[in-house]
């Protein structure tokens, strides 16, 4: 993917960014899909190599971990992710997530819906109870940071990205929300304000395995200064605070190179 | 030409987000004997001749893989409608 060229990527040929940038990470493009460039470019700026992969590719080719982009895949008919779930590409995805090699996949939003629809991770979105399409900047608390995706956070730290969807309620039966806490598979919460209803402020979950992490909120909006939310505490430096997803995959892909 | 007609609604333990917002519109309307809605989904499948056993069980199994989510949704009707 062309892009804008990155603050900082001249200097950028040191042996440990070469290594980084050896890691490639598809980036998923379905009919309708919205935030697929967003979500290439982070991969960017936390150092690895973005790849587009089309839904209806056959193969993943040889890349070593999946972003499933927000958006409005087909047009959210049926149900948000009913459709894309069963795109060629997602039985390659379903597959590798589940093999022993546990390639490690992040849904974004609707991404995060098709990864429900997929079966990959429990649960469900409905409608936001307010039934208002919601977009603000929203604190989540990483809950758990021995996934795939969120090895670089603090246990317990606050972050803040972008949240915007309509159908973001997520829903499961108590029983698979009990086993979700107990297993520690509940990865964010809500903080302060609950903006669609979701049961226990749930944000984001994962499966067992923690290689496959699904949220409603944004990272991929909050990775580079300047452009990310607004500072809620008025002191500012809450921009790029969604790096730490690409970056904790990039570490697990690569290895220790901090 | 026989169509499937597939009836799917909300699981009653799920809060139907839809029908509360029908539901407060009705009495604004003058309409007030209902005192909640719930909102669900009918899809009509088509079929090129007679309807088998066969073709009605993969509607069924089509009715619960795609058409309807089992973790909100249940089908609640799979039925024959000759045109």
């Amino acid at each position: 993917m062309t892009e804008l060229p990155l603050i900082g990527e001249a200097i950028a040929d040191a042996p440990a960014a070469r290594r980084l940038a050896g890691a490639r990470i598809g980036v998923i493009t379905f009919p309708g899909t919205l935030d697929d460039r967003d979500a290439a470019r982070a991969v960017r700026l936390a150092g690895a190599t973005p790849v587009a992969l089309w839904h209806a590719d056959t193969t993943l080719g040889d890349v070593d971990a999946i972003v499933i982009p927000g958006g409005f895949s087909y047009g959210d008919y049926l149900r948000a992710g009913a459709i894309a779930r069963f795109a060629p590409l997602m039985a390659k995805v379903i597959d590798a997530a589940n093999s022993d090699a546990k390639l490690p996949v992040l849904g974004i939003c609707n991404g995060f819906q098709i990864l429900t629809e997929s079966h990959l991770l429990p649960g469900s979105m409905i409608k936001n109870d307010h039934l208002k399409f919601m977009c603000r900047d929203q604190i989540l608390r990483v809950e758990n940071n021995s996934t795939d995706w969120t090895g670089d956070y603090q246990p317990g730290q606050e972050i803040t990205v972008p949240l915007k969807n309509q159908d973001g309620q997520y829903i499961a039966d108590e029983k698979t929300l009990d086993a979700l806490e107990a297993e520690g598979r509940v990865v964010f919460r809500y903080v302060g304000f609950n903006p669609n209803g979701s049961r226990r402020d749930i944000a984001g979950i994962s499966n067992a395995a923690g290689n496959v992490v699904g949220l409603m909120p944004h990272p991929e909006h909050a990775v580079e200064a300047g452009f990310g939310p607004e500072s809620l505490d008025g002191i500012g430096g809450s921009d790029t605070e969604g790096l730490g997803f690409f970056t904790s995959v990039l570490n697990k892909i690569v290895g220790d190179t901090k | 030409m026989p169509r499937i007609v597939v009836d799917v609604m909300p699981k009653p333990e799920i809060l139907d987000p839809q029908g509360k917002a029908i539901v407060g519109a009705l009495p604004r309307l003058g309409f007030t004997a209902f005192s909640s809605v719930r909102q669900g989904k009918r899809f009509e499948l088509m079929v090129d001749g007679e309807v088998t056993e066969e073709i009605l069980a993969q509607a069924r199994d089509a009715a619960e893989t795609l058409l309807s989510n089992p973790v909100i949704e249940d089908v609640v009707n799979v039925e024959v409608v000759e045109a």
